[in-house]
């Protein structure tokens, strides 16, 4: 996967756990949880997801990493470039 | 004759929202019971294939946004979805009420099961491996989820809690909802029961196995209480939730007052896991009928809790032919044989759906009753066409469940 669609895939993840909220402008540079409603069960969710999808674990101590898009798609991207 | 009580201590119904699978408000819901419509359908269940269920087809994003519908439980949502109806049938402004004074008690079944039947059949995709096992699964199946989804949702900040009580649940969270105001803990009581019990193959699997689950081939003739062909119980979901206040709250503000609460009991049987008790039972009515100061000549309509089981309607049909024998002219009937057992919720949508009676005074009937069982005659048993009658002042609801827990339920029509 290129880091653009390790993006969207985040933000199809996160369209299913907040389906009512819109996220057409989500800006990939600003904390997710600064721009929609995403409490931290909900973040646990995108944690899940990408275990259960791709069988990646994302230990507690580097979750601050996926606080944005970009910053998602930059820590995530070794490990789905082969996806 | 009781001594006459202060309006404060008289506790009347101001509110009804019910999700029945035959209707999603009380005037659906009546219209059903007076139409004898059914509502029991094929249902695919996890590792059964198909049974027969009452399923609910209220739309709950009428109140819940779709992240609540994915974060919380089917329980919750049916509970939702009663105590937002209820609200709403009484007018009242929720914005406009102190909600520290709103207590919420829902009787309940059984809860977690569906929950935790759910996750268990997740992480057999996964090898058993339980670091799929969702974050959400606590909230989910603590046992108090339906009545604290139901403050989440309204943002009510009184006690809330669910009254496990097997299937007579649904009486005992509308009573607790009565003691509460007596106690003065609560302004305004949300009481009543709910179930999800169609999301669980082992409620459908326990009853299979105790021999105990209805079939037939035509769904909607499927539950058969008093019929000597019945074989058994119609699993379903449902709600019920009735808007209780002291009655001289509900005179101030000039409330639609449905029916005042007049008798409450609960007892246990102490004999079975769940083979009921005929004498236990008796006592349980009598002591409703002692507390509202009656006696059994004064009931006008008894809704009888009748499963359909084999073994369950004869001994509740003993009780009553004991008590109300000598005065026949109590008319009798059964809501189970429309909707099925609504578990947690029976009690609570069978007292709703006769409540309509005190102004039609018509009783609906007992359906699919083709050839009574010579072990349950009842007099005035109304069979399968509804009956119009001269006089309704009092109505008594019966609900039982298993370990033996007995609940009597009795109303009045309200006059001042």
């Amino acid at each position: 996967m290129t880091k653009q669609q390790i993006k969207d895939t985040i933000l199809e993840i996160i369209a299913q756990i907040i389906p009512d909220e819109d996220l057409s402008n989500l800006k990939g540079d600003i904390p997710i949880r600064e721009q929609v409603e995403l409490d931290s069960m909900d973040f646990l969710d995108i944690v899940m997801e990408l275990r259960k999808r791709y069988g990646i674990e994302v230990p507690e101590d580097e979750y601050m990493q996926l606080a944005t898009l970009d910053s998602s798609a930059a820590y995530l991207e070794p490990r789905m470039r082969e996806l | 004759m009781a001594a006459r009580k202060p309006n404060e201590a008289r506790i009347v119904i101001t509110g009804i929202g019910l999700a029945a699978p035959n209707g999603n408000n009380l005037t659906e819901f009546r219209k059903s019971l007076l139409a004898g419509k059914s509502g029991i359908q094929k249902f695919n269940v996890r590792y059964m294939g198909d049974v027969l269920a009452g399923i609910c087809h209220f739309d709950p994003l009428k109140y819940q946004k779709k992240k609540e519908l994915r974060r919380g439980t089917r329980a919750g949502s049916i509970a939702i979805y009663c105590a937002q109806e209820a609200i709403a049938d009484t007018k009242l402004d929720l914005a406009c009420l102190d909600k520290s004074r709103i207590g919420v008690y829902l009787g309940i079944t059984e809860h977690g099961t569906v929950e935790t039947e759910n996750e268990i059949y997740e992480i057999k995709q996964f090898d058993y491996d339980v670091k799929y096992w969702s974050h959400h699964h606590n909230p989910r199946v603590v046992a108090n989820n339906p009545a604290g989804e139901v403050t989440l949702n309204m943002g009510i900040t009184g006690p809330h809690y669910t009254l496990g009580a097997a299937c007579a649940g649904g009486n005992i969270g509308l009573t607790q909802g009565l003691q509460m105001l007596l106690l003065n803990e609560v302004d305004l009581a949300l009481g009543g029961g709910v179930s999800e019990s169609t999301g669980s193959f082992g409620i459908f699997a326990g009853f299979k196995s105790e021999g105990a689950l209805a079939s037939h081939p035509d769904p909607e003739r499927a539950c058969r209480p008093f019929d000597k062909d019945r074989n058994g119980v119609v699993v379903s979901e449902g709600g019920c939730t009735f808007v209780l206040e002291r009655l001289s709250d509900a005179l101030k503000r000039g409330a639609k007052i449905y029916s005042e609460i007049v008798g409450y009991s609960i007892n246990s049987d102490a004999t079975d896991f769940i083979f009921p008790d005929k004498e236990r039972q008796i006592q349980c009515i009598k002591l409703a009928l002692n507390k509202a100061g009656i006696s059994p000549e004064d009931i006008d309509i008894i809704n009888t809790h009748g499963t359909g089981t084999i073994e369950g309607d004869p001994v509740e049909c003993q009780a009553i032919r004991e008590l109300f024998g000598e005065y026949p002219h109590a008319y009798i009937n059964n809501t189970k044989s429309f909707i099925g057992h609504t578990m947690g919720a029976a009690g609570a949508l069978e007292l709703a759906g006769n409540l309509p009676s005190f102004e039609d005074y018509i009783v609906h009937p007992t359906i699919n009753l083709d050839h009574l069982d010579p072990e349950c005659p009842l007099n005035n048993l109304v069979i399968n066409e509804p009956k119009k009658i001269d006089k309704v002042d009092y109505i008594l609801n019966n609900s039982f469940g298993m370990l033996g827990i007995n609940s009597v339920v009795i109303v009045k029509r309200f006059k001042e």
